[in-house]
């Protein structure tokens, strides 16, 4: 993820997501954090059927009682069973992608090596509140989704999440007329928050809704190899 | 206590324990633990039995890794412990969870620390068992075998009344009495400390308690839960 502010002063507006160090040979680590609901299983799957002609990918779900988004994901057959692993958060889903990060580097570590040459690693967190993120140490890049009818007045109140996370999501857009969400309002308020980091809007009830956040991923992947 | 000890005491030292009910989960599942009384004969069930284990292998661990006078004799002390150790836990679930353990506490304290003792645990496949993980990491540290055996009590009444705490909503204030009260008896226990870290590993303490394992199991076949056992 990117620092709040660059390496030359408090606004250094250094918005470029994370490059590999030489000394690194794997898979770039997305993050996929957001409230409860707000559409992160979705985005991964939709992202899965997107990338996966192209790229190796494999999915780390933090499910708080279940393993019900890695079985979502599993049964909408988005990637083989193999290639999607569930951990158990000890009802604390900012910990286990934030604070305590062991169980999740230890499934991200196993995942990767039962596959060759792993492209992208997807770790969905569980459904949180507006000040999870995840830890430097976990993911490469973050993309925080947020919901549309979750109440237009979010991207105002912000938080890590919605302020410092590489790519923030405004999903489910084609619900805006039923819950009075003004769209545009979100857009700009989040921009704001945002120091010039992307900000997207998706609808995922379309199968190409997530076609502009992959290719910011395939841009992702492209700078994460080469550092340009 | 040195800073280096302090930092493995503390519950905030990264190493997945936040995830670990020490069988709480499956024991309120069950119904058997409801209320901080209920709550309270479980804990001393365990640290009577199993927890007894678990730190007469991590004083062990901590003492005698540390004396292997090469790199051979320490490969074959770590199997030793390792295999006895597996003996004790007779769950499949749980083994595999004290193997997880074992490894995310390590993959914290090898990059802190390397001794020639971490090196081995660390190499021990699918993951050092946790009490052999926190012996090494104890000595590693500067501690001695009654330090491991203290933090290895304390580990298991932490982790024991945190689960509570969230699962069950009990309260946190009210459980930090009954921690020290439990305490005072693991205190007890700790006189063994210096027979068990002499001891060769196939004569520690074999105390089981067939409820922890058949918790574990079912744990392990709970379709909803939040802790990894
Ligand atoms: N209308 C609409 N519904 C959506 C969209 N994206 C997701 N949903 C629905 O929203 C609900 C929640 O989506 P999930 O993808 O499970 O959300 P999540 O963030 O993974 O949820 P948790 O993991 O429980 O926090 C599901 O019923 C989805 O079908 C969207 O763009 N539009
Ligand atoms: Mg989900």
């Amino acid at each position: 993820m990117s620092p709040p502010h660059g390496p030359h002063g408090l606004f250094q507006n250094d918005v470029r997501p994370a490059a590999r160090p030489p000394s690194v040979d794997r898979a770039l680590r997305i993050g996929v954090g957001g409230p409860v609901g707000s559409g992160k299983t979705t985005l991964v799957g939709s992202l899965c059927r997107l990338l996966r002609d192209e790229l190796s990918l494999v999915v780390v779900t933090n499910d708080i009682f279940t393993s019900e988004d890695a079985q979502a994901l599993r049964s909408a057959a988005a990637l083989p069973a193999d290639r999607i692993v569930a951990v158990e958060t000890g009802c604390c889903p900012h910990t286990a992608i934030r604070d305590d990060i062991a169980a999740n580097l230890d499934a991200v570590e196993q995942v990767e090596s039962l596959h060759h040459r792993v492209d992208v690693t997807f770790v969905e967190s569980g459904g949180d509140n507006l000040t999870a993120i995840f830890s430097q140490g976990l993911v490469d890049v973050q993309i925080f989704v947020i919901d549309t009818a979750g109440g237009d007045d979010v991207p105002r109140k912000g938080g890590p999440g919605v302020a410092l996370a590489d790519l923030l999501v405004i999903n489910k857009v084609d619900l805006a007329p039923y819950v009075a969400a003004d769209v545009d309002l979100m857009l700009s308020d989040a921009t704001a928050r945002r120091d010039g980091r992307p900000v997207m809007r998706s609808s995922l009830v379309d199968p190409e809704g997530a076609g502009e956040i992959a290719d910011w991923i395939r841009h992702s992947l492209e700078h994460w190899r080469t550092g340009e | 206590m040195d800073a280096a000890l302090l930092l493995l005491v503390d519950g905030r030292f990264p190493a997945g324990g936040h995830a670990y009910s020490a069988g709480v989960e499956a024991a309120a599942a069950v119904g058997d633990v409801v209320d901080t009384p209920t709550l309270e004969r479980y804990l001393l069930g365990r640290i009577a039995t199993t927890g007894r284990v678990d730190a007469a292998f991590a004083a062990n661990s901590c003492a005698r890794l540390q004396c292997a006078t090469d790199a051979d004799a320490l490969a074959v002390l770590v199997a030793n412990l390792d295999e006895e150790y597996s003996a004790r836990t007779p769950s499949p679930y749980l083994r595999h969870t004290s193997r997880r353990l074992g490894r995310q506490l390590l993959r914290a304290v090898t990059r802190i620390w390397t001794t020639p003792a971490i090196g081995a645990v660390s190499a021990v496949a699918g993951g050092a068992h946790q009490p052999i993980a926190l012996g090494a990491a104890v000595a590693a540290a500067g501690g001695d075998a009654n330090d491991a055996t203290a933090l290895s009590f304390h580990h298991l009444t932490a982790a024991v009344t945190s689960a509570a705490v969230r699962l069950l909503g009990l309260d946190p204030i009210e459980l930090a009495v009954v921690q020290e009260r439990v305490g005072r008896r693991c205190d007890g226990f700790r006189s063994d400390a210096t027979e068990w870290a002499s001891m060769a590993p196939a004569d520690l303490p074999a105390w089981g308690g067939s409820l922890t394992e058949i918790l574990g199991e079912h744990h392990g076949s709970l379709d909803a839960r939040m802790f990894v056992a």
